[in-house]
């Protein structure tokens, strides 16, 4: 998030896109509530009618995967009407005369035809957010899980920067990030491009500084992301894997696939702390601790770095997972010693200018919001002050492109999938809690009312789902939530797997799957 | 009979919610909200409210496992992890660093993270690191 959470209150429009924030981040939610309650405008943009949807000014239902489109529409009306802030694109950004070639193509009424949302309601979004004092974007998966995930984003980057909508107080671009510490994840460099606090490896200079923190030779070619590791096992390029905390037999997309890609494997290691199906697969299973048997740091979704605290001792044999690496470190021939997870951190500051004043100490209290780069910085609460990161803000010209996977007369249904507010992920933590699997202990498919008069069947009948890459049979939920032609599924249930049926077709950039968009057929199961 | 409470980040969605364990004779009973903490103020969601429950769940992983005869069979931390330094090991050295690879986690810690990646820079010499940011 370019803002802090506690920001969106004070924001006066609310454009929410992509986001179901009642359902994945209900202490946002809380948020965008108490800024209604303001007065705020909130505007809710979702092909599936979110509970947020009720309590939204102004709700656009637009098809599935033409946010480009409806994005496009809304700066082409602030563009024709002299809405947008001359003064901040001139100073602060570049790229501006392309971009708007290409919006002018996309007029309300053209927009309204792609989208499906009235040339009306563009117009009032539009005028909403564009005229608001501080208008702030909340978005996520539904904007980012796309084969034009990267495009999604950086139309949502085009708004804020022709609105001056960010890097003020309440003002920005604010991606919810889906799990406790995926930011941490990012931070620390567990991704194949970048050492930690996003120092690219193809820099030689970068790589000279951890080649001597670390005391170790260090490669500057670019690694695999997690579908070039399963193509990589697929073609026998790649023969060791080492899973930590993640379960991609339920949660990567055409699961068909990655099953036969990790039977490939010569050595599957997976570290958990519950038999996942992923872990079933493995030649060794290792058991980590749980968040409440271990010390640490996570980094939330607005870059606050705050403290986990160990309560228990690690569940009979299990051992805490940063005491798992070192070890296996070291039998593996380098060596690492750390006392504790501080130590970790003072050596983490050390080598990342982001996290350069974290320390345990410093943690106590509220944590800090990074940039944090030295230890008298009281961390940064909104980004972009002044100035971006990479100096001018730069205008991407983007054209709407549609889904990967079109509906034809043989599988004649949108399928999108999404979380559900009991449960979390692949559910291997909530679907192990009592309360929580009561509440909702088996997967469903929601169906338009139409389409369910159509197919004959009544709610909690079972319809047999299938796409090119695999078959779900599954309890229906009768809902005008979704449209009709379109259904919806949540990803949390291995046994209805929704990921049997996603397509992994990718963002050519970002490598996301259109988890959000694919195609299916529907029948009655006897 | 031993009562404490420690205060905590949950584990679940990336907001960042604090609340006290509560701990009773060395095992996790309830959650409290931490009405100080900047983001759930005292709030906590329907998943919050539980993180408890799954803690001493019957279900967890309590000893490591290595495949023998085609079966997960318990064996000691000594042998899952010499088995598995040595084939990595093995591995690397007939196909290369970039013949292995690492999924990290966005479930455990930035400390775990770093180490984790710091190992498969380091010590394997693969940049072949990533996680489920994308899913």
């Amino acid at each position: 998030m370019t803002n802090s959470i506690v920001e969106l209150e004070n924001a006066d429009c609310i454009l929410v896109i992509g986001s179901n924030t009642t359902s994945s981040h209900p202490l946002v939610a809380t948020r965008i509530f108490r800024a209604k309650a303001r007065g705020a405008k909130i505007v809710v943009a979702d092909p599936r009618f979110v509970q947020l949807a009720n309590k939204a000014d102004l709700y656009m239902r637009h098809k599935l995967g033409t946010d480009v489109a409806l994005i496009n529409g809304m700066m082409n009306v602030i563009l024709s009407n002299g809405w947008h802030k001359q003064d901040f694109v001139d100073e602060r950004t570049e790229g501006f005369e392309e971009f708007r070639k290409v919006v002018e193509q996309y007029t309300p009424e053209r927009v309204s035809e792609i989208t499906g949302v009235s040339a009306e309601d563009i117009r009032t979004a539009a005028d909403w957010y564009a005229n608001a004092k501080a208008g702030s974007i909340v978005y996520c998966m539904g904007i980012t899980q796309h084969t034009t995930g990267v495009d999604n984003v950086k139309t949502l980057a085009n708004l804020s920067m022709l609105t001056g909508h960010i890097g003020r107080e309440s003002t920005g671009v604010n991606p919810l990030r889906g799990q406790n510490n995926v930011q941490g994840a990012c931070d620390m460099g567990g991704l194949p491009n970048v050492y930690p606090g996003y120092q690219p490896v193809n820099v030689a200079a970068n790589k000279e500084k951890f080649e001597k923190a670390w005391n170790a030779k260090l490669s500057d070619k670019v690694g695999l992301t997690i579908p070039g590791v399963l193509e990589g096992l697929s073609a026998g390029s790649v023969k060791a894997v080492v899973i930590v905390g993640e379960n991609p037999m339920v949660s990567d997309p055409d699961v068909h696939h990655v099953e036969k890609a990790l039977k490939n494997a010569e050595l599957l290691v997976v570290q958990d702390i519950f038999l996942t199906p992923t872990a079933e697969l493995a030649h060794v299973v290792l058991p980590g601790a749980s968040f409440a048997e271990k010390d640490g740091t996570f980094s939330n979704t607005e870059r606050r770095v705050q403290r986990v605290r160990k309560a228990v001792e690690p569940v009979g044999d299990a051992r805490e997972d940063w005491k798992i690496f070192q070890d296996l470190s070291t039998r593996f021939g380098y060596k690492m010693e750390y006392g504790s997870p501080a130590e970790i951190m003072a050596e983490i500051s050390s080598v990342t200018p982001s996290y350069g004043g974290i320390s345990f100490e410093r943690l106590e209290g509220d944590g800090l919001l990074w940039p944090c780069p030295s230890a008298e910085h009281p961390g940064t609460k909104f980004l972009h002050q002044g100035k971006f990161s990479r100096g001018r803000g730069l205008f991407h010209a983007i054209e709407y492109k549609p889904p990967a996977e079109q509906i034809d007369a043989e599988y004649p249904f949108w399928l999108s999938t999404g979380r559900i507010h009991v449960h979390y992920h692949t559910g291997t933590m909530t679907r192990n809690s009592p309360t929580l699997h009561k509440e909702m202990p088996e997967g469903f498919l929601e169906v338009n009312p139409v389409d369910a008069r159509a197919l004959g069947v009544k709610s909690g009948d079972a319809v047999r789902v299938a796409s090119r890459r695999g078959e779900v049979v599954i309890k229906v939920d009768i809902t005008a939530r979704v449209t009709q032609g379109t259904v919806f599924m949540p990803f949390h249930f291995v046994e209805t797997c929704a990921n049997l049926l996603t397509n992994p077709a990718n963002d050519p950039i970002a490598k996301i799957p259109e988890y959000k968009v694919c195609a299916v057929q529907l029948e009655k199961a006897l | 009979m031993e009562y404490r409470t420690v205060l905590t980040t949950c584990t679940y969605c990336g907001c960042g919610c604090g609340f006290y364990l509560e701990v009773l004779d060395g095992r996790v009973v309830g959650t409290i909200p931490c009405k100080t903490n900047p983001v759930s103020e005292g709030k906590l969601c329907v998943k919050g409210w539980n993180v408890h429950e799954f803690i001493h769940s019957p279900k967890r992983l309590t000893q490591p496992l290595l495949r023998k005869d085609g079966a997960l069979t318990p064996v000691s931390w000594d042998e899952a992890l010499d088995f598995t330094a040595k084939r990595m090991r093995e591995i690397k050295e007939a196909n290369g660093s970039d013949s292995v690879a690492f999924l990290a986690s966005a479930k455990v810690t930035n400390e775990e993270n770093y180490l984790i990646q710091k190992f498969a820079r380091a010590a394997v010499g693969t940049n072949n690191v990533d996680h489920c940011a994308r899913l």
